[in-house]
């Protein structure tokens, strides 16, 4: 066991967890912060995407113990009163169906249009298909996921 | 009405959703919980010779270790299937037994042995490693084309060459005529691959048992808890339906694979009482590839005859389909009736003739997703309606038009009745959209950088909307296929929307709450709809089949349409009105032509006061009904796929992909697109590169997402969807179902245009590899024409 | 996972240390390769020994024609670098081209090295440009440091704290990925450098990444496609399995040197 201090959502977090414990695992379990989803153990469909420092990071490939002093932001985290205008244009764009991949992608979202400003690059339909390869929605075909992305670009 | 029949509503469950607030069964914690793990065959088939837990048990907070032979000791009953099929030869189909935890023998990798309750879920995985059981290791039979070989392995003792059943379906003599009289014959042979649902969230399940009251609740990753509890009462002898509970909450997605009610559940249940704790479980992605049904898995070869004029003379149809270890839920219906029956596909065939050997394997089982039977069909039809055309020399949407049925209903060689449809409005809007007449240019400028463009169709159609219950039930079927709606109308006025379907992603919160706005003119926030609980919604059966709409939406209507009557005759007596003048709508029920009127809310609250109602009515306004069918619905459609080809490596990128659709009535087009776009995809997935692999050992070689490819976002392009309408005339709103076309629809569409592309068959998944191999081994030039 | 105990050293001589004194213990650089594995049992570390907090293992730094990189830098910081953008954008854009961008933000080139996955991206960069790769013992030239799949020149208690690029003339990487797991089916580093050409494939060869001697002989005489399409790539030796066989492989390896060759810059 070892003793981990956190920024989660904002608010300090303090917590004694098994070295192995991953930080999807201390969300989920310690935290009770549901959202970050666990859909594959490869590290590979982007249900558990969270911020930590700022990045969009797999919740499910990274131990908790190792993000000490960190700030780590979750999809429970990101709207700043109502909803987020990633959240908004999702809904605005039917960029969900089922939900489970939903947060992961409103993270990997968030993430790419905040690196695609900072760079001034242009976040175009091919760029946000190929910013989502870590990302697997079985359900929406990704039409209005990209539409969503899109949309939240222009408004973010 | 904005939020009416036909409006873009957007969905009222986003929201919590959105903000990651959706409850989840493994979100859910109960008291007294403990952690299930299961111990799994690692061989494809071997007998159980001994199992030794000791030293599981021997870990620090290992609760038990219980396996079959216990389970058995207990009454708990083994797995069933839900349709019975009889072969050709008027014998019954033949069912190997499926004990939810293995007694004897193990017949596929993941096929479970014991469960494993410990504090912990890490521990519970440790134990589960720690069980030794002594196998002996025997032969496999795995691929579907050799399992009924002579010599093969039975993967059940008593079941001859493996096979299940030998079915047929339609007129073989008369096929066998009109095929000699043909003109031209066309022949194909066709590989129809096995497929992995992949629904992102997991399987899981929570078993609460509370021996005060010796009543149990399961929550469920399930796409029809009824049927669940229904068959755990009455088959698998959990506990009778009054002290059993099924939530199916929130559910990340199903696609078929979580309609049946697996091993995990039974046993989870089961060990909850042994042990008096609460056991949950959710499966690791690697466990859902080992255990959730797989899918489709068929060897067809085909022949179509045709008359020199072009038209049909006579369709036969040989398929192997795989079933997998055991003979799941709806194993033995998919490859018969969801299939053999689609046959005539758009066209006019005066004869039709199928036949199905349904084997096993020791492989897991192979049961219905999304499509179910259906896509097997379309692929056999479409593919050689266009291998056929270019033998001919013939445009294939000209062999399409040549042969498609005018008249409606049409009644086919193999048992089905069509509704309605309009096949050339379709394929005109799909051409047209797809524009057609452009792609020779499109095709030459592609050619000149090097590439291969082709154009390939898909002109389908579907039996959806499961039902009705006497024809189900005359064909074999185990259960009902109506389902039921309980409207409630608060004193209040706002209202309750009790169903039996249940919404694993397709919108129902939104869909279904658009009839009642649409019917009342109330805002669609004053109508919550509620579903996936036993304890709170009448008996209902589920959502698959895409029949959520046309027979869910139906008993709605039926529920609502009793709900008007009683408010008419409520606002006719408060107001001295005659019924027949009270039109209700914006909310209010008034007088036609004066300004009498009562607000809904007044309405409500006069059910309930009781102070003044028509002589004899009960108070309340409450209505339920149930919605059996007169047929199944028909959805057709035509999709046209554009593919460019890079012949160096193989790789087939989608350049455009038009999918025009006839669903008759539309509730919400958003929901609808939605769900062609999230078919479509899941059938591009199938068409270039799903593919379940197991060696000759029965080891499954596609068991993650490293090995296991699923469409991203990079691989699939922006749809152009286009509704055609012709509704359905049987049921209420004319609606025929939109969860499956695109999966339906779309893998041959693909096929089609990477054959238009590199002039020779290539099979499913159309990997870059096999591309390439294609390419290679094809004499024809890389640039025609 | 099975249990196992984590360390954070702060200085290179602990983490030895730390390395040393557990039989069984691992680095744990970036952790996108090492924990999916722990997770699914297939590695069972006693020790995870952090080298992330130590000073010097993050970041890129140029000296003369030799850019340095940190082990413990992140894919994404290597993509995003303007020196590695300016002075090896093949560099640049192979890191740009590794995982997805999660990934990215937590995998390390140590990291990446060191597990010498068959078919990652950065042993045929490190190959290709002649890199040299710098440890907590010993310098190891790129040609000396894989010994074949997951095998390196590495022992149990050495940890790699940077590597060594030259700056080649022109350098270019293509790659072919994997339809499911998006490695690469066959990755091809092509380098102009000042002792001549390199071509380094990954993800291709049965045995991990290699150098394809008969592409650097054309190359070195003319550095264009052309002389690319008068090489025989022999399917001897290249991997073959559900995603292609060797012959398919073996044509993706001159395809994607064809591509390399033409974007070299």
């Amino acid at each position: 066991m070892t003793n981990v201090s956190m920024t989660v959502n904002g608010k300090a977090v303090n917590r004694d967890i098994p070295d192995t414990t991953l930080l999807s695992e201390f969300l989920r379990e310690e935290l009770r912060l549901t959202g970050t989803h666990v859909g594959c153990d490869t590290s590979q469909c982007g249900a558990c995407v969270v911020h930590v420092d700022g990045k969009a990071v797999k919740a499910c490939t990274a131990l908790a113990v190792s993000l000490e002093g960190s700030a780590v932001t979750t999809v429970e985290g990101v709207a700043n009163g109502d909803m987020h205008p990633m959240q908004t244009a999702f809904n605005e764009h039917h960029g969900l169906q089922c939900g489970f991949c939903t947060p992961g992608m409103i993270m990997t979202g968030i993430d790419m249009v905040n690196r695609y400003k900072a760079a001034g690059k242009k976040l175009d339909e091919a760029a946000i298909r190929d910013e989502l390869e870590g990302n697997i929605c079985r359900c929406t075909g990704y039409h209005n996921i990209v539409k969503a992305i899109e949309d939240a670009a222009a408004k973010m | 009405m904005s939020d009416g029949i036909g409006a873009r509503v957007k969905r009222k469950e986003d929201k919590r959703f959105l903000l990651g607030k959706g409850k989840y069964t493994d979100d859910i914690r109960v008291e007294n919980q403990s952690y299930g793990a299961f111990v799994r065959s690692p061989h494809a088939h071997a007998r159980i010779k001994g199992i030794d837990a000791s030293a599981a048990l021997a870990m620090d907070g290992v609760i038990a270790v219980h396996t079959g032979p216990e389970l058995k000791a207990d009454g708990i009953g083994d797995i069933i299937t839900g349709w019975a099929i009889t072969s050709k030869n008027g014998e019954a189909m033949k069912i190997g037994a499926w004990s939810p935890l293995a007694t004897e023998k193990v017949r596929y990798v993941g096929d479970s042995v014991a469960i494993v309750i410990a504090e912990t879920q890490a521990l519970a995985r440790l134990a589960a490693e720690a069980v030794e059981v002594d196998y002996e290791v025997l032969a496999p039979a795995v691929a579907t084309g050799k399992a009924m070989n002579p010599g093969q392995p039975l993967v059940h003792d008593e079941i001859a060459n493996n096979m299940c059943f030998d079915w047929e379906v339609g007129d073989e003599a008369k096929t066998d005529a009109g095929l000699a009289g043909a003109a031209h014959i066309t022949e194909i042979s066709l590989i129809n691959n096995r497929l992995s649902p992949n629904a992102i969230e997991p399987r899981s399940a929570i078993a609460v048992y509370d021996d005060a009251e010796d009543h149990y609740t399961l929550y469920s990753t399930s796409q029809n808890p009824h049927v669940a509890r229904l068959v755990l009462s009455a088959f698998y002898n959990v506990a009778p339906e009054h002290k059993l509970r099924v939530i199916a909450p929130d559910v990340g997605g199903g696609f078929g694979s979580k309609i049946y009610i697996y091993p995990e559940e039974i046993t989870c249940l089961w060990a909850s009482m042994k042990t008096g704790r609460s056991v949950r479980w959710t499966a690791e992605r690697s466990e859902s590839f080992m255990t959730d049904a797989h899918a489709r898995d068929h060897v067809t070869s085909a022949k179509i005859g045709f008359d020199s004029d072009g038209k049909i003379v006579g369709f036969k149809v040989d398929t192997i389909a795989n079933i997998g270890a055991y003979a799941s839920l709806f194993a033995t219906a998919t490859p018969t009736y969801l299939y053999g029956t689609l046959l005539s596909g758009q066209y006019e065939m005066p004869a039709i003739y199928c036949n199905v050997k349904a084997v096993y394997t020791n492989t897991v089982p192979v049961d219905a997703y999304r499509g179910a039977g259906r896509p097997e069909a379309t692929y056999v039809v479409e593919r050689i309606m266009e291998k056929a055309a270019r033998e001919m020399n013939m445009d294939v949407a000209e062999l399409r038009r040549k042969n498609f049925i005018r008249a409606f209903p049409y009644q086919t060689e193999v048992l089905l009745a069509y509704d309605a449809g309009d096949f050339d409005a379709v394929l005109n809007m799909a051409q047209e959209a797809a524009d057609v007449a452009g792609f020779p240019a499109r095709k030459a400028e592609a050619a000149s950088r090097g590439k291969m463009r082709g154009l390939g169709y898909s002109c389908f159609i579907e039996a959806c909307g499961l039902a009705p219950s006497a024809a189900a039930g005359s064909l074999g079927s185990g259960v009902g296929l109506w389902e039921s709606a309980e409207v409630r109308v608060n004193p209040v006025g706002t209202i309750e929307i009790l169903t039996g379907a249940h919404s694993h992603g397709q919108g129902h919160e939104t869909t279904f709450a658009q009839l009642a706005a649409d019917r009342f003119g109330i805002p669609i926030d004053n109508v919550a709809i509620v579903h996936g609980d036993t304890d709170k919604v009448q008996f209902g059966m589920g959502t698959y089949g895409s029949r959520s709409g046309p027979v869910g939406m139906s008993a709605v209507m039926k529920a609502l349409d009793k709900v008007e009557a009683k408010v008419k005759k409520i606002v006719a007596h408060s107001l001295e009105a005659a019924e027949d003048d009270i039109v209700i709508e914006g909310g209010e029920a008034k007088i036609a032509g004066t300004d009498k009127k009562m607000a809904w809310h007044e309405i409500g609250l006069a059910a309930y006061m009781a102070h003044n109602l028509p002589e004899g009515m009960e108070p309340g306004l409450k209505e339920t009904s149930f919605f059996d069918p007169v047929n199944f619905s028909f959805p057709s459609g035509c999709f046209i796929c554009e593919v460019e080809i890079d012949p160096e490596t193989g790789v087939t990128q989608i350049v455009q992909f038009v999918a025009a659709d006839d669903f008759g009535t539309i509730i919400n087009p958003m929901i609808v697109e939605g769900q062609v776009h999230g078919g479509v995809t899941q059938g591009i997935g199938q068409a270039l590169m799903e593919g379940v692999v197991y060696d000759d050992d029965g080891q499954l070689l596609t068991g993650s997402y490293m090995d296991y490819t699923m469409p991203r976002a990079d691989d699939v392009p922006s749809y152009t969807i286009g509704h055609g309408c012709t509704p359905s005339p049987n049921n209420p709103l004319g609606l025929k179902g939109c969860g499956e076309a695109g999966a339906i629809g779309s893998p041959v569409a693909v096929i089609n245009a990477i054959v238009d592309a590199i002039g020779t068959d290539v099979e499913m998944p159309a990997t870059p590899s096999r591309v390439w191999a294609a390419i290679q081994s094809s004499a024809m030039p890389q640039a025609a024409e | 996972m099975y249990a196992a105990n984590y360390h954070k050293p702060s200085s290179l001589s602990e983490a030895v240390s730390a390395l040393s004194s557990n039989e069984d213990a691992k680095v744990l650089a970036g952790g996108q390769t090492l924990l999916p594995t722990m997770k699914q049992h297939l590695a069972a570390p006693s020790d995870l020994v952090d080298i992330r907090a130590i000073d010097g293992m993050v970041g890129v730094s140029v000296s003369g024609d030799t850019v340095t990189i940190g082990a413990a830098t992140t894919h994404a910081d290597v993509a995003s670098n303007a020196d590695v953008q300016a002075h090896i954008p093949a560099l640049a854009s192979l890191a740009e081209g590794i995982g997805d961008p999660a990934v990215r933000h937590m995998g390390t080139i140590g990291g990446s090295i060191a597990n010498n996955d068959p078919a990652a991206d950065y042993p045929s960069a490190v190959l290709g440009l002649g890199a040299t790769v710098v440890t907590s013992k010993r310098e190891i030239a790129a040609d000396e440091f894989f010994n074949g799949m997951f095998a390196t020149a590495l022992d149990e208690d050495e940890i790699i704290t940077a590597v060594k690029f030259p700056k080649p003339v022109k350098a270019a990487y293509a790659k072919f990925p994997n339809p499911a797991s998006r490695y690469a089916m066959a990755g091809v580093f092509v380098a102009q450098t000042g002792s001549g050409v390199r071509v380094a494939v990954t993800g291709a060869g049965a045995d991990g990444v290699f150098r394809h001697g008969g592409m650097e002989a054309a190359l070195a005489s003319d550095f264009s496609t052309s002389a690319v399409d008068g090489v025989t790539v022999s399917a001897d030796g290249m991997l073959s399995d559900i995603h292609g066989d060797a012959t398919y492989r073996a044509n993706l390896v001159k395809v994607m040197t064809k591509r390399a060759v033409s974007n070299a810059r």
